[in-house]
């Protein structure tokens, strides 16, 4: 009985959480401008997104490219940084871990519309013109920071004799790390990119800081531009569903076979 | 062997991407636009009645959504990871599986449901929206903290004659405190300080914190702008401090 | 003799200013097994690493085979370790484990391959190669960790606490295993371990450690039956300790009894300390034979031996191992063979100290300032000070110490405790108590008027 209403509430929830995204689901289905307004079943908007033919809004399309870019090159290279500081952090003690650890977690603490704000006035303080690079450089900031605290736990499970275990059989410090030491942190180095990837793409407010004014659009500005211009682009919804609609398949594999790797491992 | 000078690049980054953009906050804050130190800035927003409501009304809204979130949020927690009760690791997957679709339409999804249920968008859209929103980071460190607990204090407790609701209280909720304080820290700022999800949901009816900064900073009121973020960097440092300002829990496990 | 293939000159090392190795002076010879043997924190491992070149001495060098090693990198190094928890990699598979080093030095692959499966037979692990490292058990990582190492040809083996991590039966197993192997290797072995039965099993030579020191060097026997300090004497198997006096030339007092013993040239009337191991204290029925006697307090049963202790009839406990259980609370007749009798050289018989004399009746030591008859001093005076081990007082709270510290090292002298504190700022106090403290308990401490004596001005 308990169990009962501890699912009950949990569904309820779900399907609270769930119901604007099957909204949005549903009414991709259906051609008219506005959500809300069912004016039959069709795939026309399906057929717009994916031809690229849409009446004049083609800097979706644009918009959508600009997001996965900006994301795949700013993971990238936090994926990089942070890895490099993770190890010297791992390495470090004192005083100075304490700094670099206080100023890491200064871009998860603050609000999105901080980080913004301040980079915007560093940029225009450095007198830099704004727009794709300093968009990088700004979602490079606040993804770094989890990116390290992703590979800091991995070194901390790491027998701390790995590395040397490789020097000591004849490597020298550079194969040491590419044999050794870079595959032990893989785990760490992908789910920090993953991260940092998703949060690149989900954000709003740091990109709208500083995108600057050439008309740099990404997913999130372009949706919000349009919301406050009044009425949305409508294949922004079958967009938005095949968004979904990946992110649950991605998730489903990842997590049957993060299942199956569990149970193989107990098993031995 | 000197790795750790390999932390040295990060190190610089964080210098100029994180520290000086904050110390140049404080230096905009005090200055006017001709670059003079003044503390107008400063005086302007404790004198300028529609901001002083705006940060109040923020505040009330931050607030009342941080305690919904927690009390939606520490009950699933607390289920999820109870495995008599809730035996599959798919569910807290799908609490999280929203945040990847991008907020902003899932919050302009949220108002066009409203409107077609013929609610009137305002105050207790905006909450509603906004627990929507926030719920999953709430959860998740709750979650976290309550998942990788040691069974072993509950029982310990049991055995010293506690009875389920005593143990409930006085040692699951105590030893989840820090899942619960980085959840706040996750929640109660950035609802402070959101402006697009605000606007979407009450129609512009009500404004945040944030939209008042982005107003500034976008008709060129920089250092007003930058006074404004100050007041809200003040606050981030005090409620961190308050919270141990620890955000550990999150490591990468949101996969 | 046979020659010295390591040769260590004067190394010392500090960690963030902290000593922790001591003018080490040491050689090992070519083909031996040479155990570093100490409690954890006495920088055995930190010797063995810098043998390695994981470390670099602060001071001193090491030589191999005559050439000093300089800062020569690991990898360099014709040395080859097997780490504690032996860190084999969690990716490769047992035979890439053990070909990581040889694949690096650009072996052709048909000899790998050969090299390979000569160490895995060796190992007696023939049929693992393709297993994944992580579902082996722990003797097993064990033996593929020793495999990895000896498949490059080392000149010398460095083992770090290698088996620490088995269970007491694998253990024992293992070690019969490494001596086995050692010898068909017939390469050097230089093993760290705190476990003294181990290194005993093992060893050729022992090494004993402590405080950054080397204690004693010596074969397995030596170590054993003489001991040169109490450290090592309560180290290294079961033993009483005790406080003596060497009345002359082969005659001891110890217990409040004399006893004939073997030792000479300590001088006459001189305080010393004495060792007996519990299995050399003899029960007999023969009054002549018959040097003390004393009461059974207790009796334990521990598989081949029973273990006593008894009070003596001066009021002393001593431990007795015998084959034979005598009932608790029977009277006995004990003694106790010359040869038995491990005399030792007193380290020290009190506290004494420097200190400055800082007003009437107050002298500063280790930065506390302790009260004090000064009326022969002046202000200022720098002053050395005696207190007797007795003088030095413990208390719980450590707030209420005029110095506070730590119990750093027990040793129990029969009718009291001789303790080792080691106050906050790293100096040393040496105390008799009667009182039970455990290791690491913190302490405060404090000294009367009466027991600190100025001996005079520095």
């Amino acid at each position: 009985m308990k169990r009962f209403f501890a699912q009950l509430y949990i569904w309820v929830l779900l399907v609270i959480l769930y119901a604007p995204l099957v909204f949005i689901a549903i009414f991709s289905f259906t051609e008219s401008k506005v959500l809300g307004n069912w004016k039959g079943f069709s795939t026309r908007l399906y057929q717009n997104l994916l031809t690229g033919d849409m009446q004049g809004n083609s800097s979706l399309l644009q918009a959508v490219e600009n997001t996965l870019l900006i994301a795949l090159i700013a993971a990238a290279l936090a994926t990089l940084l942070g890895t490099v500081a993770a190890i010297g952090i791992h390495n470090m003690n004192g005083r100075s871990r304490q700094a670099i650890t206080f100023l890491n977690n200064i871009p998860m603490i603050n609000p999105d519309i901080i980080t913004g704000v301040s980079l915007f006035l560093l940029f225009v303080f450095l007198h830099i013109s704004q727009g794709y690079t300093t968009v990088v450089l700004a979602h490079i900031t606040f993804c770094t920071p989890y990116v390290v605290l992703s590979v800091l736990p991995k070194l901390r499970q790491m027998n701390p004799n790995i590395y040397e275990a490789a020097l000591d059989l004849g490597a020298t410090p550079g194969v040491a790390l590419r044999k050794v030491l870079i595959p032990q942190l893989r785990g760490g180095m992908v789910s920090g990119f993953i991260l940092s990837f998703t949060m690149s793409l989900d954000d709003f407010a740091v990109t709208f800081f500083t995108r600057g004014t050439i008309g740099l659009d990404t997913l999130s500005t372009y949706i919000y531009t349009d919301a406050r211009k009044g009425g949305l682009t409508p294949e922004l919804r079958p967009l938005m569903t095949l968004i979904f609609l990946i992110i649950l398949v991605l998730l489903v594999v990842f997590n049957v076979r993060q299942q199956r790797l569990a149970k193989k491992t107990q098993r031995v | 062997m000197k790795r750790s000078s390999w932390a040295i690049p990060y190190a610089l980054f964080l210098v100029v991407f994180v520290l000086l953009p904050l110390i140049l906050v404080v230096v905009y804050a005090f200055q006017d636009s001709m670059g003079r130190f003044t503390l107008g800035n400063i005086t302007k927003f404790f004198t300028d009645r529609d901001t002083l409501s705006t940060f109040a009304v923020s505040l009330e809204v931050a607030l009342e959504n941080t305690l919904l979130c927690i009390l939606l949020g520490y009950p699933a927690a607390w289920i999820l990871a109870n495995r008599k009760l809730n035996r599959s690791a798919v569910t807290i997957v799908l609490f999280i599986l929203p945040m990847w679709v991008n907020a902003l339409m899932r919050t302009l999804a949220t108002a066009e449901l409203f409107n077609m249920l013929g609610v009137t968008l305002g105050k207790g859209t905006l909450l509603f929206g906004m627990v929507y929103d926030y719920l999953p980071f709430m959860i998740y460190p709750i979650y976290n903290i309550l998942d990788k607990m040691d069974k072993s204090y509950a029982e310990a407790a049991a055995d010293l004659g506690a009875r389920p609701g005593t143990v409930f209280w006085k040692v699951t909720v105590p030893l989840s405190m820090p899942g619960v304080a980085s959840g706040v820290l996750m929640v109660f700022m950035p609802t402070v300080s959101t402006f697009a999800i605000s606007e979407f949901l009450t129609n512009n009816k009500i404004k945040l914190f944030g939209t008042i900064i982005q107003e500034n900073i976008n008709s060129s009121m920089w250092n007003y702008g930058a006074a404004l973020a100050l007041v809200m960097l003040v606050i981030i440092g005090l409620s961190s401090l308050l919270s141990g300002g620890e955000k550990e829990e999150m490591q990468g496990g949101l996969i | 003799m046979a020659e010295k293939i390591i040769e260590i000159q004067h190394v010392s090392k500090s960690f963030d200013g902290k000593r922790v190795l001591e003018d080490i002076n040491l050689y090992i010879k070519k083909g031996e097994f040479l155990t570093l043997l100490g409690p954890s924190g006495c920088g055995k491992t930190t010797l063995l690493r810098m043998i390695a070149g994981f470390l670099a001495p602060d001071e001193g060098a090491i030589l191999l085979d005559g050439k000093e090693m300089g800062d020569l990198p690991p990898h360099q190094r014709p040395l080859n370790t097997v780490f504690q928890r032996y860190a084999l990699f969690p990716h490769l598979d047992v035979y890439d484990n053990i070909a990581f080093g040889l694949k690096l030095k650009k072996v052709p692959v048909d000899e790998i391959d050969r090299r390979v499966r000569r160490v895995l037979k060796l190992v007696a692990m023939s049929d693992y190669e393709d297993r994944d490292v992580e579902t082996l058990s722990g003797g097993q990582q064990q033996r593929i960790a020793i495999a990895r190492a000896i498949v490059n040809q080392p000149k010398v083996l460095l083992l770090d606490e290698p088996l620490a991590a088995l269970d007491l039966k694998m253990r024992k197993d293992m070690q019969i295993e490494l001596k086995e192997m050692h010898r068909k290797l017939g390469i050097t072995f230089i093993y760290v371990t705190h476990d003294q039965e181990e290194a005993l099993t093992l060893s050729d030579t022992i090494v004993v450690m402590n405080e950054g020191r080397i204690q004693q060097i010596g074969t397995p026997t030596d170590i054993y039956n003489e001991p040169v300090n109490c450290f090592v004497a309560d180290f290294i198997g079961e033993s009483n300790i005790l406080k003596g006096r060497m009345i002359r030339d082969r005659r001891v007092a110890f217990i409040k009894h004399q006893f004939d013993c073997v030792d000479e040239g300590f001088g006459e009337d001189v305080p010393v300390d004495v060792v007996v191991r519990p299995e050399d204290i003899y029960f007999t029925t023969d009054p002549q034979k018959c040097q003390f006697k004393a009461k059974v307090n207790t009796c334990t049963f521990k598989g081949v031996h029973y273990e006593m202790w008894v009070d003596t009839d001066t009021g002393y406990e001593l431990m007795i191992q015998d084959y034979d259980p005598y009932p608790v609370g029977s009277e006995v007749m004990l003694y106790i063979d010359p040869d038995d009798i491990q005399v030792m050289k007193k380290e020290r018989t009190a506290n004494v100290l420097e200190g400055k004399v800082t007003g009437d009746g107050k002298v500063e030591l280790l930065g506390g300032e302790f009260p004090c008859d000064t009326s022969a001093y002046e202000v200022g005076d720098e002053v050395r000070v005696e207190i007797p081990f007795g003088g030095v007082e413990l208390l719980d709270n450590r707030e209420e110490g005029i110095l506070s510290g730590e119990v750093h090292f027990i040793l129990y002298m029969g009718d009291h405790y001789h303790l080792t504190i080691k106050t906050d700022d790293g100096d040393f106090l040496w105390v008799d108590t009667t009182d039970i403290w455990d290791k690491g308990d913190l302490v405060g401490i404090t000294a009367a008027e009466k027991d600190i004596r100025i001996l005079g001005r520095l």
